[in-house]
């Protein structure tokens, strides 16, 4: 077991996660794609832990990312029902109320 | 000169004088305001109009004055009496009591030398000399000026105080006023009777006497300046009494707005002492340090040059004097006591008060002619021949005042201190009496004119006749009524006897002084015996226009009588005062009594070290017989020949001046005043005879001042400087009459050119600098708008705007309101600064 596959692992995560934020269309795609990009996170955490034997163990950060995450997709899922009621319709690129 | 000087400090030892009325001198001046303030407020209810309220308050503070001259008496003989062991002993009882401990540390120290304790072998050769003179003049200690202060105020450090300084000449001043100003009030009860400003009369002349001892007492110079101011104002209002005429306001006009021009020279030279003294106001630390050299010597004279000028306004000085003749519109008593006795001598008193800044700032007591002196000499001889050509009888009294307020101003300029102010206690005396007889006889004829209405009224006046004869031979100075000594010892005190007898120059010799004082002395006696012939000779000229029910002239009543005679009886003995040193082989405490208490001795520190003339015996004999041949001449002329030439009894003779074409313009140039006022304010223009006049007096003033400056200032040999003054003068008087004579087309067309240049000066000066100001400040503020404050400051916030306008409409393209186009710039700045760290580290 080299500390490497781990990374790669994550980095693979991220770069998906990263793709699917920048390119899906789809709000509740993109929050899934926001989960990826966590869980790549959450993967390097407990790898490094895990090899360099921390004092504080890894899980503790990974267990709070998840409930951030969680917290996350709550209010990002709350606000695309939001979206879908006024505009009927759950696509970013329609989605441009911030247009200055 | 370091000899000299060694010897002042060695002697410099001074006893702490104290007393009640010296301390509380204030009292004086603050018992008159009151009288003031009751006056005002009550007086038109009161019986006898305010009046008696004036003259109990008056004399409470005579009586005053009298005990304050007595404690002071009392001072000095107790200084005087003290030798070396006693005065050690007054030294250290005040050692403590009083700030300038210092001061007596020194006094110790004189002592120590004195009695030879440990002290090298100069110094107590100096010490021998020292106590050798104080032992001659019978002075071995001085007493201190009694100064009571309280602080004022104080701001930026500087402590700003008020009170009282009394010496001997604050002494003799009190007395002088206030008896004056008592005399005045009684005989002002029946002079202004029936007045319809009875009340206000004598409520001013309250404030006045408040304002002059006011001043006299002050202990700095602000205070000083104060009551300076007050007199004038009080002499404005009394010379106004009877305003309704428009010569009497005009006169009182004139005399306010010329003392103006003075006080401007007043208020420059008390700024300039003052930063020049280190910040001081005090009359002491003021003279103090003019005496010990600390204060710059080029700031005194700016100082004391500066208050020349007020002294030329307020005492009558060559050519400031033309108001003081024209101050004779106010009622008599009031010339009496402040254009004769009190207020005009306030200038003189200015001087002798702060003599150490004129000693030291104009060197009097070196050879050369100072300002001083020769605006003193000047002024003698302008006002003794303006006094010939009067009819006015009070006029002839202003111009004789003008003349005698020379003589001080001269005696102060050659360094003769004693002799001016013992002069202005003697003149104070007879001229009040003089003006006061004066006020007499007009106020039986109800007229000044001596040609048109006098004449014999010694058969219907013989008191008044009596007194003024008195009071005219003790200004004529015949001996031995009063102003024989005092004039005397200022002719004296010139030092330029020596020029005939011996060495007897005392503070430098001023041989011209002496012989313009000479002539002077000639004139005055010359023109009283014209007065007292026009009025009190020949037979009686008035009575006859349409005033017939008075019928002849009548004495005056007793109220007005009695002043008369203690004057006149003052005017007689007052000169036994200050009998010269050993006169005729009297005891030291018979002679110069007055010097003894009231001149300050060098070691109070606040006075110059001056030495005194020796009494002359050849002097005194040869101005007496000149004086006697005056009055022999001008008797034969007015007494024998006019008498006799008189074509009738109620008619003069035309003089010489018709006969002889000079005289005649000597005497045009006299009646137009020297044209003085011609220059000041118009009049007829100058005529020829007026242009050789004019020529010729500037002339000789200008040669006989640069020949004598020359003989005294360059050390020349008398004769070739007197040749060199000639030619000077010659030149002069060329210059000043052909320039006059060419423009006298100009003048006979420009009247008042004096004021005339005042006004073109205001317009294309003064009021030109302003509009030009003003002119270019709307410019300014012109520019101002447009560049600075349109283009500049409106510019820039301007351009902020369109900045920000600019900056937002390029900005907003990047805002799309696509989120995942954020996102990628998001994530590739991330990335970027990702890749940062990694190259960094």
């Amino acid at each position: 077991m080299y500390l490497v596959q781990f990374l790669i692992l994550s980095s693979v995560l991220f770069c998906i996660g990263v793709y699917g934020v920048l390119a899906r269309r789809n709000a509740v795609l993109v929050l899934m794609s926001i989960e990826l990009i966590l869980n790549a996170v959450n993967i390097n955490l407990i790898a490094f832990g895990a090899f360099n034997g921390a004092a504080i163990p890894a899980e503790v950060f990974a267990l709070f990312i998840i409930a951030v995450a969680a917290a996350e997709v709550g209010v990002g899922l709350a606000l695309v029902l939001t979206i879908y009621r006024n505009s009927k319709n759950i696509d970013l690129h329609q989605v441009d109320l911030l247009k200055g | 000169m370091s000899t000299t000087y060694l010897a002042t400090e060695a002697s410099n030892l001074a006893v702490e004088a104290s007393g009640f009325f010296l301390e509380n001198v204030w009292i004086i001046p603050a018992i008159m305001a009151a009288s003031f303030v009751v006056i005002l407020g009550f007086g038109k209810r009161m019986p006898r109009g305010g009046s008696e309220v004036g003259i109990a308050a008056v004399a409470v503070c005579f009586v005053l004055a009298l005990l304050t001259a007595g404690q002071w008496i009392g001072q000095v003989n107790e200084a005087a009496a003290c030798t070396p062991e006693t005065c050690d002993y007054i030294v250290d009882e005040h050692h403590d009591a009083e700030a300038d401990a210092d001061e007596h540390h020194d006094e110790e120290g004189a002592f120590q030398v004195d009695t030879g304790v440990g002290s090298s072998d100069g110094e107590s050769a100096s010490a021998l000399t020292a106590f050798t003179e104080a032992e001659e003049g019978s002075t071995a200690a001085a007493a201190k000026a009694v100064v009571s202060e309280r602080t004022w105020w104080s701001n930026g450090g500087i402590n700003f105080t008020v009170g009282t300084m009394v010496d001997g000449l604050t002494v003799t001043l009190l007395v002088v006023v206030t008896l004056v100003s008592l005399l005045v009030h009684i005989y002002s009860t029946d002079y202004v009777a029936g007045d319809r400003r009875f009340t206000h009369y004598f409520g001013f002349l309250s404030l006045f006497t408040a304002a002059m001892l006011f001043f006299v007492t002050s202990a700095n110079v602000l205070q000083m300046i104060v009551g300076w101011e007050l007199v004038g104002v009080c002499s404005f209002a009394l010379i106004g009494h009877w305003w309704e005429e428009q010569p009497n306001s005009d006169a009182a006009l004139k005399a306010f707005l010329t003392n103006r021009v003075g006080d401007i020279g007043l208020l420059i030279g008390m700024i300039v002492l003052f930063f020049a003294s280190d910040e001081k106001w005090g009359i002491i630390e003021i003279n103090a340090g003019a005496i010990e050299g600390t204060t710059s010597h080029t700031l005194l004279l700016i100082a004391s040059l500066c208050l020349l000028a007020a002294v030329m306004s307020k005492s009558g000085q060559f050519f400031l004097h033309t108001w003081l003749p024209d101050a004779m519109a106010g009622p008599t008593p009031v010339s009496a006591l402040i254009h004769a006795a009190t207020m005009v001598v306030a200038g003189v008193y200015l001087i002798a008060r702060l003599y150490g800044v004129f000693f030291h700032g104009l060197s009097i007591g070196g050879s050369s002619i100072n300002a001083l002196a020769v605006i003193g000499a000047v002024t003698t001889l302008v006002g003794a021949s303006l006094a010939f050509v009067q009819d006015d009888i009070k006029k002839v009294l202003a111009y004789s005042t003008i003349s005698q307020l020379g003589y001080m101003t001269l005696a102060l300029g050659v360094g003769a201190w004693t002799a001016a102010v013992f002069h202005l206690t003697t003149h104070a005396l007879f001229k009040a009496c003089l003006f006061l007889g004066a006020g007499s006889v007009s106020h039986a004829v109800h007229s000044f004119d001596m040609k048109k209405d006098m004449g014999g009224m010694r058969k219907f006046m013989p008191t008044t006749y009596k007194t003024f004869l008195i009071g005219s031979i003790a200004l004529a100075g015949l001996p031995p009524l009063a102003g024989f000594w005092s004039k005397d010892e200022i002719l004296a005190g010139t030092g330029g006897w020596g020029f005939f007898e011996g060495e007897s120059h005392a503070n430098g010799a001023y041989t011209i002084m002496l012989v313009m004082g000479m002539i002077t002395a000639a004139m005055t006696a010359a023109y009283m015996t014209r007065v007292m012939y026009l009025t009190f000779f020949g037979e009686f000229r008035g009575g006859h226009h349409d005033d017939a029910h008075h019928g002849d002239p009548h004495e005056s009543g007793p109220r007005i009588l009695w002043p008369l005679r203690i004057l006149a009886g003052l005017a007689v003995v007052a000169g036994l005062m200050n009998l010269p040193k050993g006169f005729l082989g009297l005891p030291s405490g018979w002679t110069l009594r007055f010097e003894h208490y009231v001149e300050p001795l060098a070691a109070t520190g606040y006075f110059p070290k001056i030495s005194h003339a020796d009494p002359s015996w050849s002097l005194a004999i040869f101005s007496t017989l000149v004086v006697a041949s005056a009055v022999g001449v001008a008797y034969y002329y007015y007494f024998v020949r006019v008498n006799a030439q008189s074509p009738s009894a109620t008619e003069l003779v035309n003089g010489p001046t018709e006969r002889s074409r000079l005289l005649k313009a000597g005497h045009t140039m006299l009646k137009n005043r020297y044209y003085l006022d011609h220059i000041y304010d118009g009049g007829e223009p100058v005529g020829a005879a007026g242009a050789n006049a004019m020529g010729t007096i500037f002339g000789a003033a200008a040669g006989l001042t640069l020949g004598f400056s020359l003989d005294n200032g360059l050390n020349q040999p008398f004769w070739p400087s007197v040749m060199w003054g000639v030619i000077l003068g010659l030149t002069i008087f060329t210059i000043v009459t052909a320039a006059l004579r060419t423009g006298m087309g100009i003048a006979s067309v420009v009247k008042q050119p004096m004021a005339n240049a005042a006004n073109w000066v205001h317009e294309n000066v003064i009021d030109a600098a302003v509009d030009e100001v003003g002119k270019n400040s709307v410019k300014t503020a012109d520019a101002l708008y447009k560049y600075i404050d349109q283009g500049v400051i409106d510019g820039s916030v301007n351009a902020a705007g369109r900045g920000s306008q600019g900056a937002g409409g390029e900005l907003r393209r990047w805002s799309t309101g696509k989120v995942q186009q954020y996102a990628t710039v998001m994530f590739a700045g991330a990335t970027l600064l990702a890749g940062l760290l990694i190259i960094v580290i």
